[in-house]
């Protein structure tokens, strides 16, 4: 067997954390039951897309699917944050680094692998089980309204399912390229602190925007961190009353990738990662 | 070719010197017990040689640098560092998977073979074996591997004798051949005396006694001398006294066996002994 060092260490990831994905299908599961809940009014807001109140209409029928992918983005943000904080510590503290050691793996490798973890793996997975949470709301919605005699036609029209396939890959990769120096830089702190990354991690930030309040008393370093968590949104979507009922519209992926901070932010992220891999050559168990 | 090869081999940790200009010699198909009281440096020493650590001095392990060249010299060398440093969320057969599909030569029968002889369980996860079942589960995967250079940083510490026993019984058994080189470090001597061809004791950062157990056998002689005759024994310059059950025991070096003979019963000391003796004089 040809080894495979890349593809065993992303799985012994997994292993290792199953809140990886045993979190995006347990929110998603929780997702599609809240959506069972409001079913029965669902008949009534697709008769009233044709009535007086269409943009509620619109809003009560296409609301449960943006929910569950908003859902699904922010669980991939908190459990990417824990586990990057604890991916280069845990194993010092548990002395286990000593056998991930012993075995013809690169740090370079390790880290990477790790990096993996909330840049490409929980986007993926978001993605698979948000577009199958959207599949079964849409299966679902479709049987209720079959059941009640009321026309599928329009409902699918709001809901646009493979649209929204598209429009939620689309941002689970902005999201990732966005906050990928946040993960670059928890990865940092968790592969040189000893203990407490959180607040290695964190405390510097409140430092900076403490200090700048005093000092000048303006908040610019806040709305940069505010910045830093939400800022996609702005840049990769655009949220234009003629935008509804046009998903691939709503997207703006050139905006994005013209945006300055975009690209500084991925080089600070490659900086982090280089910093991460030197780390772990040279700490030792804690 | 030596597998093993140090000139002036240091290491600081701030003020405390760890390893003080070590040179040491390590040829193909020895097995060298590395022995020292806690704190010596026999940690740091074989560090250096897995490239965990960074040095000053020269060193080459299999030819390689082992800081710079370590991702090679892992492909080649294998070892134990500390008893229990497997992963607790592990499963069995999750740490065959990934070491399988990691190392090339990493014999997979071989290992399940191995575990043939225990009683883990391949579904059971680490934290629920005991520590001489880890322990044996390691020992299993370490020795599936075909490496060159095998090092064992106390890798019984801890295991009760039964399992300690098991652990070089199998070691000696199924893993050793003439090509593949070992290097333990312990202060649990007994236990390895046999299995050893070289020794080396370490204390403080230096080499304190290095020789071939051939050459020790020769050397170290201890002598339980007649009561009558303690003085004249005393006379020849022991390195070591102590008394056993009122009768006095005398440790020598280099000293002639029919000699020794007219003074008492003589019998060929364990490691342990000529360990304490050795020390002893540096402390």
């Amino acid at each position: 067997m040809k080894p495979r060092p890349m593809y065993w260490s992303v799985r012994r990831e997994l292993w290792e954390n199953r809140s990886v994905w045993i979190a995006p299908l347990a929110v998603a599961g929780l997702a599609v039951l809240a959506f069972l809940v409001t079913t029965p009014t669902l008949p009534g807001s697709v008769r009233d897309l044709s009535g007086s109140d269409m943009v509620n209409a619109h809003l009560a029928i296409h609301g449960p699917y943006g929910a569950a992918a908003m859902l699904g983005f922010a669980t991939a943000f908190v459990v990417g944050v824990f586990y990057c904080l604890d991916a280069l510590q845990g194993e010092r503290r548990d002395r286990s680094i000593l056998f991930w050691k012993s075995l013809p793996v690169s740090d370079r490798t390790t880290v990477l692998s790790k990096a993996s973890i909330p840049l490409v793996v929980l986007p993926l997975l978001v993605f698979v089980v948000t577009a199958a949470t959207h599949l079964v709301m849409v299966l679902v919605g479709t049987a209720v309204l079959l059941a009640t005699g009321t026309s599928v036609g329009p409902m699918w029209a709001q809901v646009e399912p493979f649209q929204s396939v598209l429009a939620v890959l689309y941002a689970v990769i902005a999201i990732a390229l966005w906050h990928a120096p946040i993960y670059g830089w928890l990865l940092l702190v968790s592969g040189w602190a000893r203990r407490t990354a959180l607040l290695w991690a964190v405390l510097p930030f409140v430092a900076i925007a403490g200090v700048e309040r005093i000092l000048f008393g303006t908040t610019r370093f806040p709305s940069f961190l505010k910045d830093l968590l939400l800022g996609w949104v702005t840049r990769a979507f655009v949220f234009q009353d003629d935008a509804m009922g046009n998903m691939l519209g709503m997207l703006t992926p050139w905006r994005l990738l013209s945006t300055p901070s975009l690209w500084i932010g991925l080089a600070f992220t490659a900086a982090c990662l280089v910093v991460a891999i030197r780390l772990r050559r040279q700490r030792e168990p804690i | 070719m030596a597998v093993i090869e140090a000139r002036g081999l240091r290491k600081t940790f701030g003020r405390t010197v760890a390893l003080d200009g070590v040179d040491l010699r390590v040829e193909e198909g020895r097995i060298l017990g590395l022995i020292g009281p806690n704190g010596a440096g026999k940690t740091t020493a074989l560090n250096a040689i897995l490239g965990l650590t960074p040095y000053r001095g020269e060193l080459k392990v299999l030819g390689l640098d082992p800081w710079t060249e370590r991702d090679r010299l892992m492909l080649d060398a294998s070892f134990i560092a500390d008893v229990a440093v497997l992963p607790r969320w592990m499963r069995v057969s999750q740490a065959l998977d990934y070491v399988a599909g990691v190392h090339p030569r990493f014999d997979r029968a071989r290992a399940e073979g191995f575990l043939e002889k225990t009683t883990i369980q391949r579904a059971s996860k680490v934290r629920e074996l005991s520590k001489g079942m880890v322990a044996q589960l390691h020992l299993a995967l370490v020795m599936a591997i075909d490496a060159k250079l095998l090092v064992l940083d106390e890798p019984t510490l801890g295991l009760d004798i039964l399992f300690r026993k098991q652990f070089f019984d199998s070691l000696l058994n199924d893993y050793l051949d003439r090509s593949r080189t070992v290097v333990v470090a312990t202060h649990q001597v007994e236990e390895i005396q046999d299995v050893l061809t070289d020794l080396m004791f370490i204390d403080q950062g230096r080499i304190v006694l290095a020789c071939s157990m051939d050459e020790f056998e020769s050397r170290y002689l201890e002598v339980m001398v007649n009561p009558d005759q303690v003085a004249a024994a005393r006379a020849l310059g022991p390195i070591h006294e102590r008394s056993v059950f009122g009768r006095t025991v005398l440790l020598f070096d280099g000293a002639d066996h029919d000699r020794l003979a007219a003074l008492g019963e003589v019998r060929r000391p364990g490691v342990a002994e000529v360990f304490l003796a050795v020390m002893g004089g540096f402390r």
